[in-house]
């Protein structure tokens, strides 16, 4: 902090406070918050159901795909982009892996990679197409979503679960949770927390990348691109490698987000994951990930996605069960998100003047 | 290669379409040299440099490296780092959504990971040893405007680089920061760095620079040691002209002294806006020049957007004639026949994308209301006109204004004025970031218009161009009109005394 403004008066040291904070940090802060505000409104209004672990658990087992799906959504928003094809990518890779396994003769490792080569597959077109020959990133991906959609329905055009049996024993394998679970109260008898294996995988990813994003140079040079393009490329930053990347990222991991929806739902069909790349966007943006670019946090990601969940879940529980009721309650709660994050920003610039 | 030279540029050619950018430039930088890059605006010095980091490829020419044998290849900015070749440019190009420390060292470090205590332990070394007043974890938009330009220099700095670019490094820069810069470049001086110095202000060229090389119209006038080229030589270089028409337009200009204006056309009484201005009494007559003069932030610019209504009026009334008129938008300023050319031309002034022709028609079709459209033909007679009128260098009218030089958008904007025919014109800044020959033809203009019966209103921050185009000053510190100068008070030392705090009472 500079000399001069120290010496100034009391309401600039409310806003000193704040600059220590990067935009970045500050958005978490605030999504985490909200968060355990939400959860704990939840447990006092609408009961002990929301006190289970198991609960909270089977919350993030049906959230796996999409924390995966929307941290690679987050990334290419840091970099200043954005990918509306991974739901459709998500979509196609139930649809393949699914025919793999029943109709092909495939087995869980091949209909694995087959996951992750459809996403590496969209990557590196779309990256191409976004990176080197500078086409907006919204109009590719918009080709993205329809072609993989249009693919998805020509491989198979109608739903179907999947028989396979070594890959619905592995879909159903869970993990206990040490001294997380509880002794039912009638039968004495203890009964452990389980969490799906895709939850672990999901969590897993989301260390990565935050390390990534955090401690690597490439990382560094995505929040750089995001901040201003034109500075990152006089500053000596690949912007175009670095871009290509976020996409190639992003296509990945909604490959691999694609299997765990996979493995959650154990169906393949046309409807899957419609509008999940839309639910990706909005738990970045509650997780304080910039639309604007360069300014963004994965842990806010998975903040992002718990909150929608658990905004679905306090409206299942309130007895509102139509689907367009957590429609309204979650643009609701993307306004109140979007209005604080704007006060907060302008507020900080503010005191700074 | 010469000996000693750390960098040669050989017949450098750049062309962009239209305009033949360079041509046959040669440049050669020396070991330990601070070396001067001049020309107006237009000239290709900025060509020259991004040519030289790699911002834009060269359509021919080779660039020659100390301890590289044949000629470089210099494809990207990244190329240039490697090479030894730092830059730092007018506008700010570092990011604001990083820190300091991050700023500093992004793009240069090795291998794959980030180790941030290192980085900011670096950072605050570097920091402190330059006296920049900032953190190293500090986000960078928390930063001042110049403490961002000197965490660039910083980082240029730090690079261990051989050539040293500074574009318009100082235009941020208040005069202590100046000095503090002029110390750092002495001192990587003394290490052998070469510097290139690209600056419009004189006095700093002369201050600092060992040697200078003058280009004009994308070629090569010569390089010269700077006690081999006075002033007013180089000047007359840079324009092309010869010392004696230099010193005919001074001379002319000073024949200027407006007394015959009479009648008040625009009068003020206790304006006050809600940009923190004073209330403040003002008046300008017909065909008389005047100025707000005083320090940067004294409210010079706010006082005449209270009059234009740029900012929210919120006391006093404005007369026109004796009769008094209401204006709370600039719309109600354009009725009465005000424009007002702004301060930041980029963000107030010139609409990027439209073409030269449109940016003309701009003002006066928002006067005549967009339902009644001009016909294509109209336009282009207009803009036709004053593309002639003030030798405005544009491929053509449908130029797009953002590829034209600085001075020459500036004049777009002065004639999408003057094409409504005001009666009284508001130039705030006019000069600024433009090269001296259109710095001259723009306070001609101002003098001839005066004389042709229009009221102006001028300001600049160089008290010259005060001096020689108004013939009142309303001197202005800390937010308050504190005196007024006009007749044979006209001068320096007078207009300083005032600022400095000579009061109302010396003034009047």
């Amino acid at each position: 902090m500079s000399e001069k403004k120290k010496t100034s008066g009391a309401p600039q040291m409310l806003g000193a406070k704040k600059q220590g904070m990067t935009d970045t940090n500050l958005l978490l802060v605030i999504t985490i918050v909200v968060f355990f505000a939400m959860y704990l409104f939840a447990i006092v209004f609408l009961g002990e159901g929301f006190l289970k672990t198991q609960s909270f658990l089977d919350m993030l087992g049906t959230s796996g795909g999409l924390i995966i799906t929307a941290c690679g959504m987050s990334l290419v928003m840091i970099t200043g982009g954005i990918d509306i094809s991974v739901g459709g990518v998500v979509g196609l890779v139930t649809m393949c892996c699914a025919v793999n396994l029943d109709q092909s003769g495939g087995n869980i490792v091949t209909s694995m990679l087959i996951a992750l080569g459809i996403g590496l597959a969209f990557g590196l077109v779309q990256g191409y197409l976004v990176a080197y020959l500078d086409i907006q990133p919204f109009i590719v991906t918009l080709a993205g979503m329809f072609f993989a959609r249009g693919m998805t329905t020509i491989i198979h055009a109608n739903p179907f679960n999947v028989q396979h049996e070594a890959f619905t024993e592995f879909r159903t394998t869970t993990v206990e949770i040490p001294g997380a679970g509880y002794v039912a109260e009638k039968t004495g008898k203890y009964i452990p927390a389980q969490v799906e294996v895709g939850v672990l995988v999901a969590l897993l990813i989301v260390i990565i990348l935050f390390c990534f994003l955090r401690w690597t140079k490439t990382g560094r040079n995505f929040y750089a691109v995001g901040g201003n393009k034109q500075s990152a490329l006089m500053l000596g930053i690949n912007v175009k490698r670095t871009k290509f990347l976020s996409h190639v990222i992003c296509s990945v991991l909604a490959g691999i987000g694609g299997y765990i929806y996979f493995m959650h739902v154990g169906a393949g069909s046309p409807q899957n994951a419609t509008g999940m790349e839309m639910d990706a966007i909005a738990s970045s943006i509650i997780g304080g990930t910039m639309l604007s670019g360069g300014v963004g946090n994965i842990i806010g990601t998975l903040f992002g996605v718990l909150s929608l969940g658990t905004i679905q879940k306090i409206v299942g529980s309130a007895g509102l069960d139509d689907a367009w009721w957590t429609g309204i309650t979650v643009a609701a709660m993307l306004c109140i998100f979007l209005v604080i994050q704007s006060i907060v920003i302008a507020r900080k610039k503010k005191a700074l003047k | 290669m010469k000996e000693k030279a750390v960098l040669e540029m050989k017949n450098i050619h750049k062309s962009f379409p239209g305009v033949r950018a360079l041509q046959a430039v040669d440049f050669t930088l020396c070991e330990g040299e601070v070396h001067a890059l001049m020309g107006e605006n237009g000239a290709g010095k900025s060509t020259l440099i991004k040519v030289l980091t790699g911002v834009y490829s060269k359509d021919e020419g080779e660039i020659y490296l100390k301890g590289h044998e044949k000629a470089v290849a210099i494809r990207s900015p990244q190329d240039a780092q490697n090479l030894g070749i730092s830059t730092v440019y007018q506008e700010i190009t570092l990011c604001p959504n990083l820190s300091v420390a991050e700023n500093m060292f992004i793009g240069r470090t090795k291998g794959m990971g980030v180790n941030w205590k290192s980085m900011n332990k670096m950072a605050d070394e570097i920091l402190t040893s330059l006296d920049i007043p900032a953190k190293s974890t500090q986000q960078l938009a928390s930063c001042s405007i110049a403490v961002q330009q000197m965490v660039a220099i910083a980082r240029a700095v730090d690079m261990d680089c051989k050539v040293l670019i500074l574009d318009e490094p100082t235009s941020s820069l208040d005069e202590q920061e100046v000095a503090k810069l002029f110390k750092l470049m002495r001192d990587l001086k003394s290490r052998g760095v070469g510097i290139v110095f690209v600056k419009h202000f004189l006095d700093q060229v002369y201050e600092i620079c060992d040697k200078i090389t003058v280009l004009r119209d994308g070629q090569l006038v010569g390089e010269y040691e700077i006690e081999n080229l006075p002033r007013v030589q180089l000047v007359s270089k840079m324009l092309g002209k010869d010392f004696d028409d230099t010193s005919e337009i001074k001379d002319d200009s000073l024949t200027y002294k407006g007394e015959d204006a009479s009648e008040k056309i625009f009068e003020a009484e206790s304006l006050r806006s809600n940009a923190g201005i004073k209330p403040f009494d003002f008046y300008i007559k017909k065909g008389e020049v005047n100025g707000f003069t005083g320090l940067l932030g004294s409210g010079r610019s706010e006082s005449v957007r209270a009059i234009f209504g740029a900012d929210r009026v919120v006391g006093g009334t404005v007369k026109k004639n004796g009769k008094e008129v209401k204006i709370k938008k600039p719309i109600d300023a354009m009725k009465q026949g005000i424009a007002y050319l702004p301060e930041d031309r980029k963000r107030d002034g010139i609409v990027g994308d439209l073409s030269v022709r449109e940016n003309i028609v701009l003002a006066l079709q928002v006067l005549q209301g967009f339902f009644k459209p001009f016909s294509k033909k109209a336009q282009y007679e207009f803009a036709d006109e004053y593309i002639k009128l003030l030798d405005i260098k544009t491929a053509s009218a449908d130029t797009p204004i953002k590829s034209l030089s600085g001075g020459n958008q500036q004049k777009v904007i002065l004639a999408r004025w003057l094409l409504t025919h005001p009666e009284y014109l508001i130039l705030d800044e006019p000069t600024r970031g433009i090269d001296i020959g259109t710095k001259v033809e723009i306070q001609k203009l101002v003098l001839k218009l005066a004389s042709e019966g229009m009221s102006v209103t001028f300001i600049s921050s160089e008290t010259d161009e005060m001096l020689r185009t108004c013939s009142r000053l309303i001197v202005m510190r800390d937010r308050k009109v504190v005196g007024e100068i006009s007749g044979d008070d006209m001068n320096q030392t007078k207009i300083m005394s005032t600022i400095a705090g000579g009061g109302r009472d010396d003034a009047e």
